[in-house]
């Protein structure tokens, strides 16, 4: 394996697809900053897991295939999260009538 | 060869620590109960004295010659240092022991009566108990760290008993400031506890008083820097000049109290110091020139104080004083056993006198509480309630004869006339003084000599003679003799008072031959005296102005009559009592009744300026620098945290963009 050669070694088409990957993450954390819907942060946490995922696979290319087994652990944890996270928020929405993240302050002092 | 063994020297501390033991608990759990501390509180004191008393005769029968030591177990061992608890029994400490178990015997019963009426009863047996015990502690042990702690807690209990009747404010601070009084004297016994060890690598006597005159140098600045800062404990200790302010107050306590422990027995202990470490000062000619010039000064001067006070127990407190710087005077000219006979015989007469003036201020404080009429002593005067005031007694003769013929057999003892005890032991302190000391310490020896006469007989004049003034010249009913509990040992202490002096003759006199006392001591101060015969002391037998032992003791004794019977003449006239009852305006009356404004000069000199340093510890030290800097560093935690708070939005969105910074930040660094 070849460590030294970087981005080089993927080639041009694991280079778009590690970028890709950037610009997805990046979006995807603009958007849990930016949005205060619960639902939308919430997608875009997916938005950032499947960058992750895509960097993953792109890097797997030239370093084995470790990072497709990584990408199917990081699937099962996303589906588990999306459960238990969709449900919180359902259950928020029950209680408030809202979904708006700024009205929920009570982590503060 | 010893072939005496001490019996059972420990049972007499523990006799009397069991006393206060038993009473202390009574204090708690059967508080109404007075016969038990009747009972237990004089009994072991007793008991005490009776095998105190058996040892002195075993020891005297077997011819004992040297101090027999008992070790009870090691207290202290740290490198060097060996502390252990022994006692030490010899001539000198057995005497005390005999002065202390037996006068004290007689005050515990005394007291049985005194304080028949008080609450505290249990507690202030409880006091007395522990007091002798510490007292005996102080006596018996073997070591200076040992007599250490019979000092301290003889301190101790002369604290809690000048307190006794701590409701009162006065009398608390009385207390407290003996107690502080003498711990300034007591820093002084502790560093000369310091250079002896540095000196000799124990704290033993023994070994001590046997390597001092091979390792110190005569006369050196190590020697007289120890003996003048064990002197300063005694200052303390013993109320001399400058410390001695604290026992005219300390007569705030009970008067039993005052007769056990400010007079016979706790304000001796710095003269038993000095006769305990009698070659120490035989060592050092300054230190003893100094021990007796304090001791002459003082006794002049507080005689010249007692002239001019009213309250009874303030004569008498300021007559102890004048009394110890005798002691002193003794102990300073290197006259050891005169000054140990003064401190025995000073024991019995004061002692009566303190427990005959207790009998009247009880008798007068019982006929006011009981008499017909309701007016307490003349009306409108500062004096008035008070009856330890002579102003409120005067013609107690009729009322209360037995205390009056024991008083004045006291009176006659302390102004030292033949042939009462005081005229042997006073005389042989003032003939010392001139022929082994200096002859301005004889002159002012001598005249305090007189100095005593008058003030005495003054009191005995005003208190018992006259007409009777305790109902504001009414006609004194309910005044009435002391029960028996109090006057027998009164009669005993007078009996005392009258052969006590016996034991110990000048051979020059034309009296019988008698040194029981002299001989019983003398192996005790033998070291001492050698001391001094081998630096060239030598003593030729005339007094400063010449004559012989026999003839100054005939003219102080005629110079203490004719004292005593001036002053009877002079206060027998009605004119002049009044102008005597009169309070003191100014001029030298009004300067001696304020006490030489001595305490006001230690209030300017000394309270005043702690005071002031105090303050400014007070207000800029500990207000101004430690409490802002504390204060300071709780307000910048305030601020600092209400800071952070404001980072606490409780926004997710505010902590997810920290978070991803913080990450970004890292993962910035790591690459």
């Amino acid at each position: 394996m070849n460590e030294a050669g970087g981005l080089a070694a993927l080639g041009l088409h694991g280079q778009i697809a590690v970028f890709t990957s950037a610009v997805l993450f990046v979006i995807g954390a603009i958007g849990v900053l930016m949005r205060r819907n619960v639902i939308m942060v919430f997608m875009c946490i997916e938005l950032m897991l499947t960058a992750g995922n895509v960097a993953l696979v792109a890097f797997s290319r030239a370093h084995g295939i470790e990072g497709h087994i990584m990408v199917f652990f990081v699937m099962a944890v996303a589906a588990a999260e999306a459960a238990v996270g969709l449900a919180i928020i359902v259950a928020i929405f029950r209680h408030y009538g809202v979904v708006d993240l700024d009205r929920f302050r009570l982590l503060r002092w | 060869m010893n072939l005496y063994e001490p019996v059972f020297p420990s049972l007499i501390l523990a006799l009397p620590l069991v006393g206060a033991v038993v009473n202390g608990m009574g204090a708690f759990l059967w508080k109404d109960n007075k016969i038990i501390p009747s009972v237990v509180g004089p009994g072991v004191l007793v008991a005490a004295f009776a095998l105190t008393a058996l040892n002195t005769v075993l020891f005297w029968r077997m011819g004992a010659h040297d101090p027999s030591v008992t070790g009870l177990w090691t207290w202290i061992e740290s490198g060097d240092l060996r502390v252990a608890i022994d006692l030490q029994l010899d001539q000198l400490s057995l005497l005390m022991c005999m002065v202390i178990t037996g006068v004290g015997s007689l005050i515990h019963v005394y007291s049985v009566g005194y304080m028949k009426s008080d609450p505290g009863f249990s507690r202030y047996f409880a006091y007395l108990n522990l007091f002798v015990f510490f007292m005996l502690i102080l006596v018996l042990g073997a070591s200076f760290p040992v007599m250490f702690v019979g000092w301290e807690g003889v301190g101790l209990c002369s604290y809690l008993l000048i307190g006794f009747w701590y409701e009162n404010r006065e009398y608390a601070s009385a207390g407290k400031k003996a107690f502080i009084v003498n711990r300034i004297g007591d820093a002084g016994f502790l560093v000369a506890m310091f250079l002896l060890f540095g000196a000799f690598g124990t704290l033993d006597f023994i070994p001590i008083m046997e390597a001092a005159p091979g390792s110190l140098a005569y006369g050196g600045l190590l020697v007289t820097g120890i003996t003048l800062l064990l002197f300063a404990g005694c200052t303390g200790k013993s109320a001399q000049i400058p410390l001695f302010t604290w026992l005219p107050d300390a007569m705030a306590g009970p008067t039993p109290v005052s007769a056990l422990i400010h007079a016979a027995t706790m304000v001796t202990a710095g003269v038993y110091l000095v006769a305990r470490s009698s070659v120490l000062f035989a060592l050092s000619p300054v230190a003893q020139t100094t021990v007796a010039v304090v001791g002459a000064a003082t006794a002049l001067f507080a005689g010249t104080i007692a002239i001019k006070q009213y309250d009874i127990k303030k004569i008498l407190a300021y007559s102890t004083i004048s009394q110890l710087g005798y002691m002193f005077v003794a102990v300073g000219v290197g006259a050891f056993t005169a000054g140990v006979f003064h401190l025995m015989t000073h024991a019995f007469f004061k002692a009566l006198l303190f427990l005959g003036a207790g009998a009247v201020i009880h008798g007068v404080a019982h006929a006011w509480n009981h008499g017909d009429e309701g007016n307490q002593g003349a009306a409108d005067t500062p004096w008035a309630g008070d009856p330890n005031d002579v102003r409120n007694h005067g013609g107690l003769r009729k009322f209360m004869p037995l205390t009056w013929v024991f008083m004045w057999v006291a009176t006659l003892a302390i102004a030292g006339v033949f042939p009462f005890a005081g005229f042997f032991s006073k005389d042989e302190i003032v003939w010392y003084a001139g022929v082994m000391g200096n002859p301005a310490v004889w002159a002012v020896s001598l005249s305090a000599a007189i100095l005593t006469a008058v003030y005495m007989t003054r009191m005995m004049m005003l208190c018992f003679h006259g007409n009777n003034r305790t109902f504001g010249g009414g006609s004194g009913g309910g005044l009435h003799e002391a029960p028996p509990v109090m006057w027998v040992p009164l009669a005993v202490l007078a009996v005392l008072s009258l052969v006590g002096g016996w034991v110990n003759i000048p051979s020059s006199l034309p009296l019988p031959d008698i040194h029981i006392l002299g001989d019983w001591l003398h192996p005790v101060f033998a070291q001492a005296e050698a001391v001094a015969e081998a630096h060239g002391a030598h003593h030729e037998y005339v007094s400063p102005v010449g004559g012989g032992e026999a003839l100054w003791a005939g003219i102080s004794t005629l110079l203490a009559i004719a004292a005593v019977i001036a002053g009877f003449l002079w206060l027998r006239g009605s004119r002049s009592r009044a102008a005597e009852l009169a309070q003191p305006a100014g001029g030298v009356s009004g300067f001696l009744h304020g006490k030489w404004y001595i305490d006001e000069l230690y209030d300017r000199v000394v309270v005043g300026p702690l005071q002031a340093i105090w303050r400014v510890c007070w207000t800029i030290v500990d207000d101004g620098i430690i409490d802002r800097a504390v204060n300071g560093a709780g307000q910048a935690v305030r601020v600092l945290g209400w800071v952070g708070g404001q980072l606490q939005t409780g926004r997710v969105t505010a902590y997810l963009l920290v978070f991803m910074l913080g990450a970004a930040l890292v993962l910035g660094i790591l690459t």
